[in-house]
């Protein structure tokens, strides 16, 4: 819904010829009118939370800057060396050359603290708000047809950005990143049969070895941001090609998409947004200090520092091993079993997979091939929300679980009371968010039923003449009436004999799979509904 | 000069019942005095000690008898509820009465710090007292707690290999099992520090003078003290907690911020 540019009647000045025939000359060449066509018309409805995919966007292309400044810089070796920069408390100690390269960076080369300081808080804020925009995304089921592939890759950009971040901050060879790895390490290790293998492959020998290091920088800085790239590239073509969701509104309809187009407006506000986002990346990079390798010195396989976690986004592994309670260890067939390392990977895996391939089991379920360009409320598909808010608590406890020790401190608890709480809670806190959450979508749509069908309470008390008194309840408009009614209706499937007169195991259970989806709902108010109501209140 | 801005002042004002620096003077004088006077006192005091050992051990006694001795026993042979005092020496009583620790406020986990409750005589008679009952660990000598011309990255190394696993390599404090905790270094003054060290309080383990030498523990000590003085390169540091902290920084104010902006952008004008 974009209006079309005026016809042109004046005689064209002779910018507007050279505007022209440079246009032409490029489009005769490269064909690239299309392309600006298709992606230039994209539309951008106007809400909030459609800007979070963007923030990760732009904090990308920010760390890809700093970055690269980084790299001018940086040495990644092990080879060792004698500190000789300006941080007193190091000077004279043995380390390897790529922790001696950061400490240079931050102390003897002119703005290099805060471009390693942008670096890192743009890392942390471009996980934290693909996070978001996951979140955003699933809450209001845009992964629906025809996205589901969409979500799948942007799943894939989540991961890739996690491991991305682990090995950047693997880079500096500190102690905390050293730490880091030998946790990475002992997991690896921990896979039966193969992990001593892999352990031997990846680090070159015993940990730590002397090549990890340069292993991971071609990592960081060549193959994942590439993959990334191309990731994003497709991302954003899925994201024109299947154009934009929109929430229910007034003209909003499940065929249009009613916003700004890319050009000229939208795309002058997305860059000025990039601008934005930068300004307060750089704002809290040069007033809030992070990882400071110096204070954490040279890494050393015997020390480790008390409050030692990883980066925020690989919290919920840390998180899962210090959950496992004690004596997961055996013998079997004379090999060692560690399940206190097998059994947090397979949750995670399980947890991860059930992430990555929900729109492909949800579809499943609902039987549902049609288009969805509608963004639910998130109330309007209560076990869906419900099933979300269950996988947020888990992710919370076992991020909460990896800062144990702190929670301990700060809240003067004792850190086994912490352990075991979080333990109950990663098994009952969903469990309980679930139907929490069921409870409350279901009591917000009978809400929103009840005042499609009766308005809502006005405040103002009217005495009639027989001396009965009544609320006086405000009809919504039609406008706002829309909201509240226009979502899809699901029912349970039934199970029904194939062309062959059977019933097969696999429609069984997903008949009931799809009955434990759609047993409780609301159904929308309907036209009659409506029209009842208001015969009643006149 | 005095005369000059008493006569400048004396053009500028109308002659008063009290000269204007007669405050000024008044202040002078009454600082002198109570100077003067708490400098003699307090000399006074340090020269009775070098003159009778024996009457700071008479008095740390008492107090001993007074506040200590319900729990460690008369004799220091300690009881049910605390142990025995002889032979823990001086450096453990000064550091314990000193940091507030001792007398216990309420049995807990560990002792935790709080306002001192004596004065620093009475500890220091506490100390001579508990010394006297059994030889043990002295209290540092000064030439040691200046944190000047030792070796600080020697000092940050051992920090990080002997103090990080509890104390946090930035000396942020960390957690131990069971409610108890590693408290967190910052302005603990050079002497406790070293006492700590030498005497192992509460979970502590003891670094005696074989496993790291007064020169080590002096090195350390220079190490705290850049710690304390050298403020934070690269800006807040959020309570050197780490990716924790830095973490939570970035969902709540980082992101916070991002989504108030994307709110705001995409409100409709009015």
């Amino acid at each position: 819904m974009t209006t079309t540019p005026a016809q042109d009647v004046q005689p064209k000045t002779r910018g507007q010829r050279f505007t022209g025939a440079a246009a032409n000359y490029i489009d005769e060449r490269t064909s690239i009118s299309g392309l600006v066509k298709e992606v230039g018309r994209k539309i951008f409805p106007d809400h909030w939370s459609f800007m979070l995919g963007e923030v990760a966007l732009y904090s990308f292309i920010v760390i890809l800057l700093s970055g690269t400044f980084l790299t001018f810089f940086f040495e990644a070796s092990m080879v060792e060396v004698h500190y000789e920069g300006s941080y007193a408390p190091l000077k004279g100690i043995e380390m390897s050359a790529a922790m001696a390269s950061t400490l240079d960076i931050s102390f003897d080369i002119r703005g290099g603290l805060l471009m390693r300081q942008i670096h890192h808080w743009a890392a942390l804020l471009f996980v934290a708000s693909i996070g978001l925009h996951m979140l955003r995304v699933y809450f209001t089921g845009a992964f629906r047809k025809p996205r589901e592939i969409n979500w799948f890759i942007g799943f894939v950009l989540f991961v890739l950005a996690m491991a991305e971040g682990f090995t950047g901050y693997s880079l500096p060879d500190d102690l905390l990143s050293g730490n880091g790895l030998r946790i990475i390490d002992g997991m690896v290790k921990g896979i039966p049969v193969i992990g001593t293998w892999i352990s031997y492959l990846l680090f070159g020998g015993e940990f730590p070895g002397v090549d990890i290091v340069s292993r991971l920088y071609i990592l960081h800085i060549m193959l994942l941001p590439a993959i990334i790239i191309a990731a994003i590239g497709i991302h954003m073509l899925l994201l024109v090609i299947n154009k934009h969701t929109q929430f229910a509104g007034p003209g909003r309809t499940n065929d249009n998409v009613v916003g700004s187009p890319v050009m000229p407006g939208f795309a002058a506000k997305a860059g000025g947004f990039f601008f934005i986002i930068f300004g307060v990346i750089t704002l809290i990079a040069s007033t809030f200090s992070i990882n400071p390798v110096w204070v954490y010195g040279p890494y050393d396989p015997s020390p480790v520092s008390a409050g030692t976690q990883p980066d925020w986004y690989i919290g919920f592994a840390d998180g899962a091993l210090r959950l496992v309670p004690p004596g997961w260890e055996t013998e079997w067939f004379g090999f060692t079993w560690s399940f206190n390392i097998i059994a947090p990977l397979v949750i995670l895996g399980l947890f991860i997979a059930i992430v990555a391939f929900y729109p492909f089991i949800e579809a499943w379920i609902t039987g549902d091939k049609r288009e969805h360009h509608i963004a639910d409320r998130p109330r309007n598909a209560p076990t869906r929300t419900a099933i979300g808010a269950a996988g947020v608590t888990f992710y919370a406890v076992l991020w909460a679980a990896a800062s144990s020790d702190l929670l301990a401190t700060h809240f003067k608890l004792s850190i086994e009371g912490v352990i075991h709480s979080c333990q109950a809670l990663l098994i009952f806190g969903p469990i309980i968010a679930y139907f929490i959450t069921k409870r409350v979508c279901l009591g917000l749509q009978k809400k929103d039923r009840e005042i499609a069908l009766h308005g809502y309470e006005s405040g103002r008390i009217v005495r009639l003449p027989h001396g009965e008194y009544i609320e006086v309840h405000e009809q919504l408009d039609d406008y706002e009436l829309w909201k509240l009614v226009s979502y899809e209706d699901y029912k349970p499937l039934m199970v029904r004999p194939d062309a062959q007169g059977r019933i097969t195991v696999g429609q069984r259970f997903r008949a009931s799979v799809s009955r434990w989806f759609f047993e409780d709902r609301i159904a929308p108010v309907s036209q009659k509904e409506i029209e009842q109501s208001k015969d009643e209140h006149h | 000069m005095a005369t000059k801005a008493a006569r400048a002042s004396r053009r500028s004002q109308p002659v008063g019942r009290r000269h204007p620096l007669a405050t000024v003077a008044l202040l002078l004088v009454g600082l002198l005095g109570t100077g003067g006077a708490y400098a003699l006192f307090t000399s006074s005091a340090t020269a009775e000690t070098s003159a009778s050992a024996e009457a700071l051990v008479e008095e740390g006694g008492k107090l001993f008898a007074a506040n200590c001795a319900t729990c460690h026993g008369l004799d220091l042979e300690g009881t049910t509820q605390a142990p025995t005092l002889i032979g823990v020496g001086a450096a453990a009583t000064d550091f314990q009465v000193g940091t507030g620790r001792m007398p216990l406020a309420i049995s807990g986990p560990q002792a935790e710090q709080k306002p001192v409750q004596f004065t620093e005589e009475q500890i220091q008679a506490l100390a001579v007292y508990v010394a006297s009952q059994g030889p043990g660990p002295a209290i540092p000598a000064d030439m040691y707690l200046t944190g000047e011309g030792y070796d600080v990255s020697n000092g940050a190394e051992l920090f990080r290999i002997n103090c990080a696993m509890c104390h946090n390599v930035a000396g942020a404090g960390g957690a131990l099992t069971e409610g108890k905790f590693a408290p967190a270094l910052a302005d603990v003054t050079a002497k406790h520090a070293y006492e700590a060290m030498l005497t192992g309080p509460q979970n502590m383990p003891v670094f005696n003078d074989t496993n790291l030498t007064p020169e080590e523990k002096a090195d350390i000590i220079t190490y705290l003290k850049y710690l304390d003085e050298t403020p934070s390169v690269g800006g807040f540091t959020l309570g050197s907690l780490g990716p924790v902290s830095e973490g939570l920084f970035i969902w709540i104010f980082g992101l916070g911020a991002i989504v108030a902006i994307t709110v705001w952008l995409t409100a409709k004008s009015n």
